[in-house]
């Protein structure tokens, strides 16, 4: 372990409140599995899984009820023992408050293991196939809240080899303390996971990336380190600011290294792991037990009881809520996530997901919003000086807002990584980062229009195409017989027997034609 | 339990535009003060006229957009603007004048292009070119500083005059008012004179003219406390000082006794106010950190050419102009480097 490391710095990025100390007070609590439990399909990035259960059907708690159908996708297990009640569309925490298929479960209150698949202890003795396969196998996701498939990300092969692995410690949000509690309840988990990931990507060093503001996890983690015997993982410990969490951030911070821009880490040889995924792939690799419960923080003002639990997938947040102590009077909004990225749910009654790690009651006064709307942008540049990713927040919000799409992607739109730092600093009070969204939602949906109607004229010229040839073909077929047939009657020239019939035809079908006032013609043209 | 929802982030931070623009008056007040003690109640009187005007004027325009006055008005950028402008004015200028150019600047250049942030053109500044170029003979009446002067024009004075545009009884204008420092370096630059006979004048303080080198340094003051609160950042003000400072260092080294020495480019006119004060409203200057440093360099250059060679002493007003014009396209030609993204990627 290196003592001093060189820590480098990203642009702009604030000095938030953390309100750490509401939650990280007390040990991780296992809430109660609620008797009815909705485990979404789609908890992740990518396709959303298939199901293989049918309702009716009895479960385990471990068995997968759905599974990955497509490379980008995650399989999804039963929390709990119980059975299938339904499968049907359930509201889900989306911003849009939109539902999606969900497999309902009715717990049976025994909560009892599924036969699970056999601990790879020895991991070392696996190919890192075999490995990649087993996590693929628990449906884990990216814990830090953008849920990508893991076994997809430590898909490795056929790229620049991994140099560095990087775990995201950070938890840079104000609030959010589930990472921190982990990291101190839980500290040799996540350096198992880290050596697995290790052992599979082919880092040889790890990076663990902790804000200055978490010195018992930090501490933890390296007791933890020292057990092991791991020299080579690294915790590092970063200034606290927002966002040095976010994936792009906290590898600038780490390596002094800028992750292409449109790019993936995984070109400048880094991959980044967040710490609760590390935590769940020691689970699945030397437990085989799949991913069916995570850490969720319950917080804010809003909240009785501000603390860490742990909570079986598809538990319904206002559950989780009530578990933890209920609402306090002043609650005002639920956002799942932090204050700076996260969504306001419209309603409690969604369940946790696995990219589920705050729900923030938050009170009025903690969540002002804009106290009054908001005013004309005055270009004062407040937004750029504190942008992370070096944009120009206030070019892109004026040709967000007059809907010229190629401007905005001139001026670096998907650089955006949504953090909010501008909208927060903005005098003027406006929401920035909704025009952002907007702007990036009106570019997809032109692209898939313009995919559909791609589709569609390809489609209309495939059909083009075949009328035509199916023509020509008709057009090749008759010329065929008509020569065929002249052939014939030239062949007959050539035997006088022959030609002699064919005059005396000849003369027969002139007298006939004479005689009809109207002359056959052929259909050809 | 149904919530109301929004949009990320949900936190916000404490600034506010009310806020910036109250820190801009706040900044305000030393070199105000500073104008009154060496020239007396035109000053305020002037301040007065033109934020009454601004606030009218802003009402009514505001009013026929049927927009919210009360919200409207809250932002405080019209009393910014006035008072600004009642600060670059004549302490005695005929009242109507004031609240001509104070109306243009709010209705025609800033409500009429849609209010603030939507202007091109700085109002204030555009304001006082209006009023130059229209009326010079009172544009350029000042009072000598009241150190040098034989006597002190009373309140009641003051408004007797700002509102019969005549001097008091018995007194005539010769006698009242003088020349600018700048007007005076010009014109007598003009007649040959050397600048070491120009300094015979009691006109002159250390570097600058009497009293105006100590306004600039208030108005300086000010705009260190802008920079220290974060309201303005340096580059606007330090390019344009410095690059102010480094032309007429040049010419100063050729020849001094043609051109004066640059500390009274920085302290005689409206070189300081104009620096941090006027270069620097965010809404007409550019806005990337490259194209910051070049804004504030060129008014510089301006203001030493316009003032050496061009038919206005008034060099400021006309710079910050120019230099309006040309911030979009500075802005479009120094984009900074966004993260990931090489130098060589696009310029």
């Amino acid at each position: 372990m290196s003592e001093s490391r060189t820590i480098w710095s990203f642009n702009g990025g604030l000095h938030l409140d953390d309100h750490k100390s509401e939650s990280n007070g007390r040990p991780i609590v296992d809430l109660p599995i609620p008797a009815i439990l909705t485990v979404p399909l789609q908890q992740h990035i990518g396709q959303s899984a298939e199901p293989i259960v049918q309702v009716g059907d009895g479960v385990k708690k471990g068995q997968m009820i759905a599974r990955a159908i497509d490379f980008v996708s995650a399989a999804v297990h039963a929390p709990t023992s119980g059975t299938v009640t339904a499968i049907e569309h359930r509201p889900i925490p989306h911003p849009s408050g939109l539902s999606d298929t969900c497999i309902v479960i009715t717990a049976d209150g025994e909560d009892r293991w599924d036969e699970l698949p056999e601990p790879m202890t020895d991991y070392t003795s696996y190919s890192t196939a075999d490995l990649r396969e087993r996590i693929r196998w628990a449906g884990i996701v990216g814990m830090g809240g953008a849920a990508f498939p893991t076994a997809v990300k430590v898909n490795t092969s056929g790229q620049r080899p991994i140099d560095t692995l990087i775990i995201n410690a950070a938890e840079c949000e104000p609030y959010i303390t589930c990472d921190d509690r982990l990291m101190r309840d839980q500290s040799a988990d996540i350096v198992d996971g880290i050596a697995i990931l290790q052992h599979i990507t082919g880092a040889r060093e790890c990076l663990i990336g902790i804000e200055d503001n978490k010195p018992e996890a930090a501490q933890a983690l390296r007791a933890a380190i020292a057990e092991r015997g791991a020299a080579n993982i690294d915790v590092v410990v970063v200034p606290t600011l927002y966002p040095s969490g976010g994936e792009k951030q906290l590898i600038q911070l780490l390596t002094g290294q800028e992750v292409p821009s449109q790019g993936l880490p995984s070109s400048i040889g880094v991959l980044c792991q967040n710490v609760a995924t590390s935590a769940a792939v020691a689970d699945a690799v030397l437990r085989g037990r799949p991913l069916i419960s995570r850490i969720v923080t319950v917080t804010g003002r809003g909240a009785q009881n501000p603390g860490n639990y742990r909570v079986a997938i598809g538990t319904p947040a206002a559950f989780v809520v009530e578990q933890s102590g209920g609402y306090s009077s002043d609650v005002d909004r639920l956002i799942l996530g932090g204050p700076m990225m996260g969504f306001a749910l419209h309603s409690d009654e969604v369940p946790v997901t696995k990219a589920a790690n705050c729900l923030l009651a938050a009170a009025k006064a903690e969540v002002p919003g804009p106290r009054d709307a908001a005013r004309p942008c005055i270009r004062c540049g407040e937004c750029a000086r504190v942008c992370p990713a070096q944009l120009l927040p206030q070019q892109l919000y004026w040709y967000a807002r007059s809907r010229d799409l190629d401007k905005v992607q001139d001026y670096h739109l998907f650089d955006c990584i949504e953090c909010g730092c501008c909208a927060y600093v903005c005098p003027s009070h406006i929401p920035l980062v909704h025009y952002y969204r907007f702007a990036k939602t009106e570019i997809w949906t032109q692209e898939r229009d313009r995919e559909r109607s791609d589709i569609a004229r390809r489609r209309h010229e495939a059909r083009q195409a075949r009328l035509e040839r199916l023509e020509q073909e008709r057009k090749a077929r008759l010329r065929q017989k008509k020569e065929a047939l002249e052939k014939k009657s030239t062949d007959a020239k050539d035997d006088p027997k022959k030609a002699a019939i064919a005059a005396a035809m000849k003369r027969v079908a002139d007298k006939k034609a004479a005689q009809s006032a109207t002359a056959e013609q052929t259909p050809e043209e | 339990m149904l919530f109301e929802t929004r949009s990320s982030p949900h936190f916000s931070g404490p600034q506010s535009v009310t806020k910036v623009m109250g820190m801009v008056l706040l900044a305000l007040i030393p070199g105000t003060a500073a104008l009154f003690w060496y020239f007396g109640w035109g000053v305020l009187i002037n301040i007065a006229i033109a934020i009454t005007t601004a606030v009218v004027a802003e009402a009514a325009v505001v009013g026929l957009r049927r927009r919210d006055i009360g919200y409207a008005l809250g932002d405080l950028s019209a009393v910014v603007t006035a008072w600004l402008l009642a600060l670059a004015l004549p302490p005695l200028l005929p009242w109507w004048q004031t609240v001509m150019g104070t109306a243009f600047a709010i209705v025609i250049v800033k409500q009429l292009f849609g209010g603030l942030g939507y202007n091109p053109f700085n109002p204030a500044m555009a304001g006082y070119v209006l009023l130059l170029v229209s009326f010079p003979v009172t544009m350029t009446r000042w009072l000598p500083p009241d150190v040098i002067s034989s006597q002190g024009l009373s309140l009641a004075d003051s408004l007797h005059i700002i509102w019969s545009n005549s001097p008091p009884a018995g007194q005539t204008w010769d006698a009242l008012t003088s020349a600018t420092p700048l007007d005076q370096m010009r014109t007598q630059l003009s007649q040959n004179q050397m600048i070491s006979e120009i300094r015979e004048s009691p006109l002159w303080g250390d570097f600058g003219g009497r009293g105006w080198e100590w306004v600039g340094n208030w108005f300086l003051l000010g705009g260190l406390f802008l920079l220290w609160r974060g309201v303005i950042n340096w580059r606007i003000p330090v390019s344009m000082l410095a690059s102010l400072a480094l032309v007429a260092g040049v010419f100063w080294a050729i020849d001094s006794q043609t051109h004066p020495f640059p500390a009274f480019h920085l302290f005689s006119g409206g070189a300081m106010l104009g620096a941090f004060f006027i270069a620097t409203d965010p809404v007409t200057a550019s806005t990337t950190p490259r194209g910051q440093l070049i804004y504030g360099a060129l008014i510089g250059l301006f203001v030493f050419i316009i003032r050496t060679w061009g038919g206005y002493p008034d060099a400021v007003a006309f710079s910050v102009l120019l230099m309006n014009m040309a911030a979009p396209t500075i802005d479009y030609y120094t984009q900074p480097r966004i993260f990931g993204q090489r130098d060589d990627d696009d310029a």
